[in-house]
Parts: C-alpha cells; sequence; structure tokens
C-alpha cells in the first residue's frame, strides 16, 4: 500500500476542496459538512471540468462547468447522468490526512 | 423487547393517483407501512392518458406501463390485481374482495378513479358498444377494426376526439356525435372548436352536431343509431365518451361522505380520519379533477400525511388541456367565455390557420384559447396563476413571448407539424424525435424531468416553450404543467418567495437557521439551493450577514469566471467605460507578463485577459490594484458595466454628459450583489449608442432630462425596455437608479433577471413604488446606500493582500 501524507483536515474547508498535483494529474480532496473527506480525480467525467472548484453539498459535488451531480462516495455521476471520476482511498489519523495513490474502480451505476 | 409493527395501509385502485401516492410516500419514508394495493384491472400500473396513441397504434401498450410486476416485488408491496373490493367495513377496519380476500388496514387509501357515462339510452347493453377508459376498452376495440367498419364516437369532448382519430388512423368510417354546436366546448370557444372541426374533416372524420341520441339500434350487437330528429345512421362499433362520473359506489357504501365524488380536506382526507382518498374519485372544494396534473399534486399531499410529516395542503389546482392528436396544436386554460365586464384581446389568421383568444378582467389573464400556435401557452397560463398585471404588455400579448428573435432555434412556434429530425434545443443539439422518445420510453411528466434525461432547455432556456410544448403534445390533456407554487429545488418544499420573506419575518440569520425553520430534507442543500438562500440573506442582512464562500459558485467565490479548461478571466472595470493610456500601458505590461494568451474587447467597453491559472490570479490583480483598478465583478450576480457613449462633451448631438453620469451612476452602484447580472448605460442622446434600452437599468439624456427605462435585456430574449419616468438632473437618475436596483434586490427571485422580474409582477407595481411613491422611494434608496457601505470593499485588493489564500494554491504536489 502507498499511503501518503497530504495534509490536514483543517486544510480543507468544511463544505470545500483542494488540490494535489501528481504526474497523473490532478486529485481533488473534499470535506463534506460532516468531516468526512474523499477524493476524486479532478475530471468531470462530462467534459473534464475541475470537480473541486465545485460547491460541495451533502456527499455530492456539482461540476461548476455543465452542473453534473457527482457523488463523491463512488465517484458516479447522478443518474440520468452516467460517468465516474475514479475514487481514491484517503484515510484520517488524528485529523492527518494519508492518501492512497492507486485508483479505485468504478461501481457499477 | 417489543418489535414496532408497522403500519398496514391498504391502497384500493392500481392507477395513476395511488401508485404515485406510494412512490411518493416511500421517497419520504420507505419502512412506515406495509403495503396492500388492490386493482381490478389485470395489468400493473399503466399510464392511462396514452391510450390514444395506443388505440391509434403510435404505441404499443407494453409502451404505457409506469410500473411493472417487478416495481412492485422490489418495494414489497402486496399486489392483487384483478380483484374487485366489494366491501369496507370501517368498524373493524378491513377490507373485502368480492371472492373473499380479507385485509385489515390502519390507513385506508381510496384512489378508484372515475367510469365512463353510459347514457341511458336503449339498446346501451347491446355488444359492439363499449365505453373509453381503460386499455381493455381498446382491445375491445381494436378487436373490431377493420377497413370499412363504421364507428360512432359519442361525445365530441379531448377524450372522444382523441378515440374517434385513433379509430380512423385504424382504417375505420368514424362519425362524431355531440351535443353542442361545436367540439370540446369545454375547452374552446365557438370559433376555435370550428378551426378544430375543420381540420378533423380534412382527415375524414364526420361530426353530426347539435345532435341528440336516443336509442342505440341492433338486434343482437349494434347497427346503427337513432337521433332525437328522428335520423339514423348505421355504426358497427359504438364509443361512449360523453364524459366521467367519479366511481365512489364503494366509498358510500361504506357510509363514507360523497357528493359527486369522495369530499375530502386539504390534507386529502375523508370524513373518516383513517381514510384517504385522490383521483378523479374526489371532490375537494366542490371540484373534480380529470386530469394528470392535480391528481399528482393530491398524491403528493396524501402522501405527506400518511407518512405523518403534517405539513403540506392540497389547495386546488388550474388546468390547461392540450388535445393530443398528432399535427394539431391546441391550447386552453381558466375561463374562457368573457363574463360581464371581461374583456377578449383576439387574433386571427385564417391564411396561417391560428387562433388566439385572451380574456381579461382587471387587467389580468382569465382565460386562454389557443389553435394553430400554441408555444405561449404555458407563458399565459403562468401568468394567469401569478396574476400578474398586464396592461403594459397589452399591445404585444398576442404575438407571444417568444416572438422577438429568440435566439437558438429559428424562430419555429409550432411543433405539432416539425419533423422528428427538427433541432430544438440548440445549446445542446437535442432533437424532437429524441424528446419525443425520452417523455415515452423513460416516462416523464413534466419539464425537469425531461432536462434531466435529454438536457434539452437545460442550459439557456430559450427553447423551455417548445419543449413545453413537445411535452403537451405527446402527453396530451394530461400534460403536467408546472405547479402553482414551485420549491426552489428538490431539497424543499418552499418556494423562492417562502424563503425571502421567513428571513425577513422570522428574522432567520444563518443558511442553517433558514434550512431548520423551513424544514429542508437534505443536511446542507444543494447547489441550487445553497447560493439563493445566501443571496437572500446577504440582501436582508447588509453588514450583518457573513457571506458563506462555500455557497458561492466558483466564479463568485475566487473572484474570477472559469473557462472551459479551468483556467480563469480577469476583467477590470473601467469606469463608464473611460480609460487613459496609462491604464492601457498598465494592463499590457501585466499581459505581457503572465503571458495572457487572449485580449479581448468586451461587449461592456472593458478589457477581458483570459487563460490565467488560478495561482496567479492574487498576484495578478496585486499588481492591477497597483496601477488603479478595481475589480470588474464581470464574474457576478451583481452590477457588471455601465456603459456610455461620449455625450455632450465631444458629440455634435449630445444633450447631456451621459459620460460623466454614467461614471457616477458606476461609482453608486459597482459592488452590490443582485439577483442576477445587472447592466446598466446612458446614452447622450435618443440615437442611443449606448443601447440603454436593452439594459436592465438603461437612461436616455434629452434635452430637457433624463427619459430612465428599465427591464431590457440583450441576451437569449432580446427585450427592449419599458420606459419608466423623465426626470431632470442627475441626483434624480442616481435615486431612481439605486431604488430600483433596490427593489429589484429585495423583490426578485433569485437568478431572475430584471425582465421575466418586471415581466411578472407588471410594471404597473414598479411604477407605483419608484414613481408615485416619493417616499418610498427615497427609503428604497436609503436602503440601498446603506447596503452598498459594506459592499464596495475590493474583493481584488483583500485576496492579494491575502485573504482566502487556501482558494488559490494547491494543497500538495506528489511527484
Amino acid at each position: 500500500m502507498n499511503w501518503i501524507q497530504v495534509g490536514t483536515l483543517e486544510d480543507i474547508p468544511r463544505q470545500g476542496s483542494r488540490v494535489i498535483k501528481t504526474d497523473d494529474g490532478e486529485i481533488a480532496l473534499f470535506r463534506s459538512v460532516d468531516d468526512q473527506v474523499f477524493a476524486l480525480n479532478n475530471r468531470c467525467p462530462h467534459k473534464g471540468g475541475p470537480l473541486a472548484q465545485g460547491i460541495v453539498h451533502g456527499k455530492r459535488v456539482t461540476c461548476p462547468l455543465h452542473s453534473w451531480v457527482i457523488d463523491l462516495e463512488s465517484g458516479n455521476a447522478i443518474a440520468p447522468d452516467t460517468g465516474c471520476a475514479h475514487r481514491h482511498e484517503v484515510r484520517i489519523a488524528h485529523s492527518a490526512l494519508f492518501l492512497e495513490m492507486k485508483a479505485g474502480a468504478c461501481k457499477k451505476a | 423487547m417489543i418489535a414496532t409493527a408497522k403500519m398496514r395501509l391498504v391502497v384500493i385502485g392500481n392507477g395513476m393517483a395511488g401508485i404515485r401516492t406510494i412512490e411518493e410516500l416511500l421517497k419520504m419514508s420507505s419502512d412506515t407501512f406495509d403495503i396492500t394495493v388492490f386493482g381490478s384491472e389485470p395489468q400493473p400500473n399503466y399510464n392511462r392518458i396514452l391510450l390514444s396513441p395506443v388505440l391509434s397504434g403510435e404505441m404499443s401498450f407494453k409502451d404505457t406501463i409506469l410500473n411493472d410486476w417487478s416495481w412492485y416485488e422490489q418495494n414489497h408491496i402486496t399486489l392483487h390485481t384483478g380483484k374487485t373490493v366489494t366491501k369496507i367495513d370501517r368498524l373493524r377496519c378491513v377490507v373485502e374482495t368480492e371472492d373473499g380476500i380479507v385485509v385489515p388496514y390502519d390507513r385506508l387509501l381510496i384512489a378508484t378513479g372515475s367510469n365512463p357515462i353510459m347514457l341511458p339510452v336503449p339498446g346501451i347493453n347491446l355488444p359492439g358498444v363499449v365505453g373509453y377508459r381503460s386499455i381493455a376498452d381498446v382491445e375491445n376495440m381494436l378487436g373490431m377494426a377493420g377497413e370499412g367498419i363504421r364507428a360512432v364516437v359519442i361525445g365530441g369532448g379531448l377524450l372522444g376526439l382523441e378515440a374517434a382519430n385513433g379509430l380512423s388512423l385504424r382504417g375505420m368510417d368514424v362519425s362524431v356525435v355531440h351535443l353542442c354546436e361545436w367540439p370540446m366546448e369545454r375547452q374552446l370557444d365557438k370559433v376555435g372548436g370550428g378551426l378544430l372541426q375543420g381540420a378533423l374533416e380534412k382527415r375524414g372524420l364526420k361530426f353530426y352536431l347539435s345532435r341528440q341520441t336516443e336509442a342505440i339500434l341492433g338486434e343482437t350487437s349494434v347497427t346503427g343509431l337513432r337521433f332525437k330528429d328522428g335520423e339514423e345512421i348505421p355504426a358497427d362499433l359504438i364509443v361512449m365518451s360523453a364524459g366521467i362520473r367519479p366511481n365512489i359506489a364503494l366509498a358510500k357504501s361504506a357510509g363514507i361522505h360523497c357528493e359527486r365524488g369522495i369530499v375530502v380536506s386539504d390534507t386529502m382526507q375523508t370524513y373518516d380520519p383513517k381514510i384517504y382518498s385522490v383521483g378523479e374519485c374526489v371532490q375537494h372544494r366542490g371540484q373534480t379533477y380529470g386530469l394528470v396534473a392535480p391528481l399528482f399534486e393530491q398524491a403528493k399531499v396524501a402522501a405527506n400525511h400518511l407518512a405523518r410529516y403534517g405539513a403540506m395542503r392540497y389547495e386546488g389546482s388550474s388546468v390547461s388541456t392540450k388535445l393530443k392528436v398528432t399535427g394539431i396544436d391546441l391550447f386552453s386554460a381558466g375561463d374562457f367565455n368573457p363574463g360581464k365586464g371581461d374583456e377578449e384581446l383576439l387574433l386571427q389568421d385564417s391564411a396561417r390557420g391560428v387562433y388566439k383568444k385572451l380574456v381579461l378582467r382587471d387587467n389580468k389573464l382569465r382565460g386562454a384559447v389557443m389553435y394553430g400556435d400554441t408555444v405561449d401557452g404555458p407563458w399565459y397560463f403562468q401568468m394567469m396563476r401569478d396574476g400578474t398585471d398586464i396592461t403594459e404588455m397589452r399591445e404585444h400579448i398576442l404575438f407571444g413571448q417568444a416572438h422577438l428573435g429568440d435566439s437558438g432555434h429559428g424562430g419555429t412556434s409550432s411543433v405539432a407539424n416539425m419533423p422528428d429530425t427538427a433541432e430544438i434545443c440548440g445549446c445542446n443539439g437535442v432533437c424532437k424525435g429524441t424528446i419525443v422518445n425520452a417523455i415515452v420510453e423513460k416516462k416523464l411528466f413534466t419539464l425537469g424531468e425531461v432536462r434531466a434525461h435529454t438536457k434539452a432547455s437545460a442550459s439557456c432556456g430559450s427553447c423551455t416553450g417548445l419543449v413545453e410544448a413537445i411535452l403537451a403534445n405527446t402527453l396530451g390533456g394530461d400534460y403536467s404543467a408546472k405547479p402553482s407554487k414551485q420549491a426552489i429545488c428538490g431539497c424543499t418544499d418552499a418556494s423562492h418567495q417562502d424563503v425571502s420573506q421567513a428571513i425577513r419575518k422570522d428574522g432567520l440569520k444563518t443558511i442553517p437557521d433558514v434550512m431548520q425553520a423551513l424544514q429542508w430534507k437534505t443536511p446542507d442543500g444543494c447547489h441550487v439551493c445553497r447560493p439563493a438562500l445566501n443571496y437572500y440573506l446577504l440582501a436582508a442582512w447588509p453588514g450583518e450577514y457573513a457571506d458563506d464562500s462555500r455557497s458561492r459558485f466558483i466564479n463568485e467565490r475566487v473572484h474570477a469566471n472559469i473557462q472551459k479548461d479551468g483556467t480563469y478571466s480577469v476583467i477590470p472595470r473601467i469606469w463608464g467605460g473611460v480609460t487613459s493610456p496609462a491604464e492601457l500601458r498598465a494592463i499590457a505590461e501585466i499581459a505581457e507578463r503572465y503571458e495572457v494568451p487572449t485580449v479581448h474587447i468586451t461587449g461592456g467597453q472593458r478589457i477581458g485577459l483570459y487563460g490565467i491559472t488560478k495561482e496567479n490570479l492574487p498576484k495578478m490583480w496585486g499588481e492591477l490594484v497597483e496601477a488603479g483598478f478595481v475589480s470588474g465583478h464581470a464574474y457576478g450576480k451583481s452590477l457588471r458595466t455601465v456603459k456610455t457613449c461620449v455625450g455632450s462633451e465631444w458629440c455634435r448631438f449630445g444633450t447631456q454628459d451621459s459620460t460623466g453620469l454614467g461614471i457616477k451612476v458606476e461609482q453608486m452602484t459597482w459592488g452590490s450583489w443582485t439577483p442576477h447580472k445587472f447592466k446598466i448605460a446612458v446614452s447622450g442622446c435618443p440615437r442611443n449608442c449606448a443601447e440603454a434600452t436593452i439594459k436592465d437599468f438603461g437612461v436616455v439624456c434629452v434635452d430637457s432630462g433624463y427619459e430612465i427605462h428599465v427591464g431590457g435585456n440583450g441576451g437569449i430574449k432580446v427585450r427592449v425596455t419599458d420606459f419608466l419616468c423623465k426626470v431632470a438632473t442627475e441626483a434624480e437618475v442616481l435615486e431612481y437608479c439605486g431604488a430600483f436596483m433596490q427593489l429589484y434586490r429585495e423583490e426578485a427571485h433569485y437568478l431572475d433577471r430584471t425582465a421575466p422580474w418586471i415581466e411578472r409582477v407588471g410594471l404597473a407595481h414598479i411604477k407605483q413604488h419608484i414613481v408615485a411613491d416619493a417616499a418610498g422611494r427615497s427609503a428604497l434608496y436609503a436602503r440601498f446606500l446603506e447596503s452598498q457601505r459594506y459592499s464596495q470593499d475590493d474583493p481584488w485588493k483583500e485576496r492579494a493582500e491575502g485573504k482566502e489564500a487556501h482558494e488559490y494554491a494547491t494543497l500538495a504536489t506528489i511527484e
């Protein structure tokens, strides 16, 4: 397992997100209103919009370009739209954030 | 330990109203009830309003099934089809079927619908006489279909004509018998009815109008019928479509209070508190309904009370009608027979086959009949329900809302005759055929559903009227229009008006407060409601409410406009469009330093720098601030630009200093947040080079003073401003401008431009507050200035100095 510490919970505003740059593109970290943290590729499955710039609500984020709504837990677009922004595992330990670099598979809608 | 037993809900009626109620109930609470459904038909729930296309052969029965068998299974619903409940024992709280099934209930929902009225004439029971209500009736008719078969439809109403058209398409020789002088007299006046009759006659239907049936003829099966006047016509098939009657026999036999229908309260409860009722069997405030839109509204309310939320009331529905006959455009709504004191507006163009009639009372729409061009039907219907004062648009209202150069769909106004390949939505490239297929296959009923599935009208919205017309044409008379009260989004039942009122009246000061007070259904809203709440709070409590950046759309959160590749644009404010060599040099040098890929002159007399990465924004702003610039708010629902011409300072025609006045107006208004973007222009003479008459607030200078124009729009729907008034001094222009903006800020719904807002409330309302009421105007102006005290700190300067730095910085870089 390849877990990398990328910051602390306090670095991400509640209902907000931050961006991690990697060689394989950007990863967006999201913090929900109840302090859960999720990570997705920072690309909307629709037209590649930067999801980190969207409005976070519940366990969802709305893409800033054309308002597709993406489920933060699975990375899937909310029906009737279809597509997936691959998710990454995140762990919180004493408010430190650890990110797994391997992108998870998309759940079947 | 005591297991909490679920309550038992029994639903009598497996049709659209009953099952819709269950669907609404399951959405709210999936484990309150054990649900049992009885249906007297052998099929699962199907879309009764699509019977006509099945009859005509345009659809198969399979296409009309709304909930298939597996849906009942998945939701653990016990379904008895082909079983008729014959007894409700209210003492023991059980229902019984004719073949002895007994099921107890804690709550009972009666949704038994209606029956076709069978005329009490001799021969009515002969084989060959059918009603038109169920798929069995349709199969019955199709069993007899064939070339040369003579069918007579009794009843020239909506359903009767659809049946007649369907049978005719099946090759039958069809006549329509009707009691009145023209068909569809409940939906059409004489002229509209005549046009419809003509169109149907061209398709081969025969009409026998003002005729009353005396007897149906035949020994062993139907051979014809005889009218009161003695004339006889031959018939092999007779379809009874003389109206429907609420099916109340069961309820009545159980002693539940019935009049024409089962009487229910605003919570859809019958006189027995354990028993609810919805659908066509119901009588609510003296009304019975036969269209699907009201049934769905009732279902929502009944479900809310069954789930014990107890939060909604059904207050009746106003309905509009479309005929579902391919190729015929027809729309009617409200009361279109003018009464005493009513006025009529008429448009008749026989060559084009277009007829429109609007009925007015006290300058408000009461009813509408349209034939041939119905694309504005939903618009009239909306104004009817909003009670909009139409005085100011009287002279052009008949020509519709969509006539003025709408961009994006080629000015088409009739959908019925469009080919399936016609592009409806120019933004998303959606054709008519795609929309029709989605409506049928995905079982869509509302504009919102069509948008979600096809994206048609989901971007700029200019084709909304066309999409609604297609929806109406496909679903016909049962098209479900927008509910009279529209919720902000799916998170709540509250409307924009409910929210802004509650914020002021109950002193709500934060987004969580509003959500709690108005019972939001989601923990923290969504991308639709949160920005709206943030705006309403900001407008209500200037200086006190702390702006919630997490509820701002990205552009307003980072004070720059996001582009398709994720970079941003930077557009500094250029006061009144006047700049200087020093400013231009500063912009040029900054653009070179940051290697800006595109420098563009905007439509609002400014300079836009495009392709700036987010990380570079604060630094670039710092340099612009250094050179004397502030944010241009080109990204916000806020004051954008004040466009000017050079006016009396240079122009040989100029009457006033339009440039100087424009700068003063911009200095007063910049930084203000508004429900949607707000554009101003000042022209120095009536030649109007600054295009002031397509702005939200436009000033046209004349020799004797300043004309003030409001509510213009140069975008999707070009709308010329309405003339508000004329004033004499610059100081008055400033006061009227501030007061108008404040009224807009306080009254408009979030994301309403001034144009639709004025069309909804009526110009008379604006004139009353801004022109007639001097004290009110000055109070509005004072509130505007007070609010501006807190909104003119330059957001770029603050961010260049480090505010919200996390918005612009990457959290980490992993090699």
